[in-house]
């Protein structure tokens, strides 16, 4: 067997293997593997079939999100900002204006406000139903990913149709929307939440009725509390150990301590209680997005703050000062007072903090982002070690980690 | 009268390889199709009228793939291994009657290569071998995912053997022959699945695992071990692998029918090799279908099923016949 020496791993700078012994192996897993979700890469040291030892290595889609966004405008870096959580762009979108708008002390109205909490929670299902599809699919469950992604089509042609993009909608902007919701959305919502509770429930009857899924499920790649908590987890994965953390309820945003809805949390903290909280959470979003479309206020979409938002057309036509305004946006965008703002919002996979410094100029000065994803992928040796190979699918598939926002 | 020379053999033979390997060719196209139709998809559609040129494209595909062998293989074992499990795969289906014997003008043809009086031994002695060819493919490729595909194929075959044995020795017993024409025969009034409820679920059970199919498929469980022991295989060979489990799966849903379901038998409105295709069909549907629905199960777990409950309960069913038939 071709094996490569311990020298070759410790070169590489992983702090493996000098006590290699015989019996074990190094099984390097990814960056290309069918279960990986993107290109995560993991060093298994492996004994028979179980996992002593794992090492994630991440950083192969690291694209400088972060470093371009501070050399676009405040408005601009909205659209890169998007393709960090390619499964969850809206709430990319929304830490990020959240931030801005907090930096720039700007209240947007309250339509653009139910619209966002609309559309959030509605990423928060999609994003979801990924996660159930390809959770399926990496147990084996091959038709789950089909069904999933059928019903989050739903979801994507209703982003196609209030912004005109399916995946990176870049929807939300600093003081409001990009554009005021289509009456066609309304009637595709209504269709689709008619549709939904049915799917739904087959989909759980797919997965929890088999007991071959719950043996695979059940009691494997547990974490506890404590480890959650000290590995900086947020999310779903938190939740799952018992732990009610949930940003919309400790540090309400947009209101969310109006609507009624339930942060659902696990006992045990294994692959089966993150699968539990993940497919209640997709219900708890189907009552907020039937609330927030039930409350949707009529009125303006977008703040009238002539400096942050282009003038109407008309305004534009007849008055030499709205043209001002509409040339000096978009030719150099607002700029943004110093300072600097920290700002939380729960995405679907966790704590999405935003945090931004601005030197007074039109571009920010520092970008950085809190991605859950990130924390989440370097608890995954604490969930896996000890267990079986075949159970790093089902551990991978429900830390539900996004590469894009990893590495960004 | 039987014209069972050299050259009527050698005639069974070819016909049998050549409607093999285009049933093969067209259970690949009907196994998607349906996986597809389960999947709300279409299914392939753009090769032909319905997609039914889909196999050949698929077969000259493989044809002109390159054709990888490792830097580290073991070139020799690792080219042998594709045919071993080609060959058992046919060699098995040699002893299985899909009829009766065929009666032209005063020409009897057999619907079989062989019947010979101990047809089952044989079955068994084919399948057994075909894991040579996974476990000699998996070590050959000098990949870890082989390897570890390979391990687990040849632990998880062996141990299914058996209770596939164990259930089967009740049909036997009731039959009272080895020979599977006979077998058959003695299911005149009463197919064996309503006298042997038990065995029949257990042997198909295991022969799901015999064939590597979901959720028994761990050797090649894709989203663990990329392709398990066939990761390394690609054209030609690969196709090898692909066309034997295939053939594996026919064989091994003609030998439920013949053992459990009464063969060829049926009523007669319908000639008998119809009724065996029918059969056949309808448990070859069942392993697409198991494919499309059901998870795999976890590798310990399979075992732990193999050996403290199918086998338990195989010993049970098969001492119970025994009773049944020794002192009714």
């Amino acid at each position: 067997m071709a094996t490569r020496s311990p020298e070759y791993f410790t070169h590489q700078g992983y702090e493996v293997l000098e006590t290699l012994d015989g019996d074990r192996m190094i099984l390097s897993v990814g960056p290309h593997h069918p279960s990986t979700h993107g290109v995560l890469r993991l060093i298994l040291e492996l004994e028979g079939e179980t996992v002593v030892r794992c090492t994630p290595e991440i950083g192969f889609l690291h694209t400088g999100i972060e470093k371009t966004a501070e050399n676009l405008t405040w408005q601009q870096a909205i659209t890169v900002i998007d393709r960090m959580d390619y499964l969850s762009p809206l709430s990319n979108n929304l830490g990020y204006v959240l931030a801005v708008e907090k930096l720039l002390g700007l209240e947007v109205p309250p339509r653009a406000v139910t619209v966002r909490l609309l559309l959030a929670e509605l990423m928060r299902i999609a994003s979801h139903l990924v996660w159930l599809g390809t959770t399926g699919l990496d147990l084996g469950v091959q038709s789950m990913i089909m069904y999933a992604f059928d019903l989050r089509e739903g979801i994507l042609d209703m982003f196609e149709e209030v912004s005109g993009a399916r995946m990176n909608p870049s929807y939300f902007r600093v003081g409001g929307l990009a554009a005021d919701l289509t009456p066609e959305f309304e009637r595709m919502l209504r269709d689709w939440l008619q549709r939904f509770p049915k799917r739904y429930e087959e989909l759980r009857a797919l997965m929890e009725e088999n007991p071959i899924f719950l043996d695979r499920v059940r009691g494997v790649g547990a974490i506890s509390q404590e480890d959650a908590i000290a590995w900086g987890l947020t999310g779903p994965n938190l939740r799952a150990t018992g732990v009610s953390y949930d940003v919309r309820k400790a540090f309400p945003y947009m209101g969310y301590e109006t609507y009624d809805f339930e942060v659902p949390v696990g006992t045990a903290g294994d692959t089966y209680d993150r699968y539990m909280v993940r497919v209640l959470e997709m219900w708890e979003s189907y009552k907020l997005v039937q609330q927030a479309l039930e409350r949707l206020p009529d009125g303006p979409w977008q703040t009238d703050d002539r400096k942050i938002v282009r003038p109407p057309k008309h305004e534009v036509r007849e008055s030499m000062e709205q043209l001002i305004h509409h040339f000096k946006i978009v030719s150099y965008g607002f700029d943004v007072p110093a300072g600097e703002v920290y700002v939380p919002i729960e995405s679907p996979r966790g704590e999405f903090g935003v945090y931004l410094v601005s030197n007074g100029t039109n571009k920010p000065w520092r970008v950085r982002v809190r991605p859950p994803s990130f924390y989440n992928v370097m608890a995954i040796p604490k969930m896996l070690e000890g267990n079986l190979i075949a159970d790093l699918v089902s551990v991978v598939a429900t830390v539900d980690p996004v590469f894009g926002e990893v590495d960004r | 009268m039987v014209a069972d020379s050299l050259v009527a053999v050698t005639i069974r033979s070819l016909v049998l390889i050549i409607v093999l390997l285009t049933v093969f060719a067209y259970l690949m196209l009907f196994e998607r199709k349906f996986l597809g139709w389960f999947h709300l998809r279409l299914g392939p559609n753009r090769t032909g009228p319905w997609g039914l040129a889909q196999p050949i494209a698929d077969g000259v595909k493989m044809i002109f793939k390159e054709d990888i062998i490792p830097r580290d293989a073991d070139r020799f074992i690792f080219k042998l291994a594709p045919v071993i499990s080609l060959f058992v795969a046919f060699a098995a289906f040699a002893v299985i009657p899909v009829g009766p014997p065929l009666k032209i003008g005063n020409w009897t043809v057999p619907l079989s290569i062989a019947d010979p009086n101990a047809g089952v031994l044989v079955l068994l002695a084919f399948t057994s071998l075909g894991v040579y060819g996974i476990a000699l493919g998996g070590w050959a490729s000098q990949s870890k995912y082989s390897l570890l595909g390979a391990l687990r194929s040849t632990a998880q075959m062996i141990s299914y053997e058996l209770t596939m044995g164990m259930s089967l020795v009740g049909v036997i017993l009731l039959a009272g022959s080895l020979r599977l024409s006979d077998i058959v025969t003695a299911q005149e009034s009463l197919w064996f699945i309503v006298r042997q409820p038990v065995g029949f679920i257990l042997f198909f059970i295991s022969v799901v695992a015999e064939v590597n199919r979901v959720p028994f498929d761990l050797p090649e469980a894709e989203t663990e071990l990329v392709a398990g022991y066939h990761t390394e295989y690609s054209g030609m060979r690969f196709a090898m692998f692909a066309i034997a489990e295939y053939v594996n799966m026919i064989t091994v849903s003609s030998l439920v029918t013949l053992l459990y379901l009464g063969g060829w038998r049926g009523p007669a409105f319908l000639p008998p090799v119809v009724w065996f295709l029918l059969k056949v069909s309808f448990f070859v549907f069942l392993f697409i279908w198991m494919r499309a629905t059901l998870p795999r199960l976890r590798y310990d777990r399979l075992m732990a099923f193999g050996w403290k409950v199918m086998l338990p309960v195989a010993f049970l069913n098969l001492v119970a016949t025994a009773a049944w038939v020794a002192f009714r």
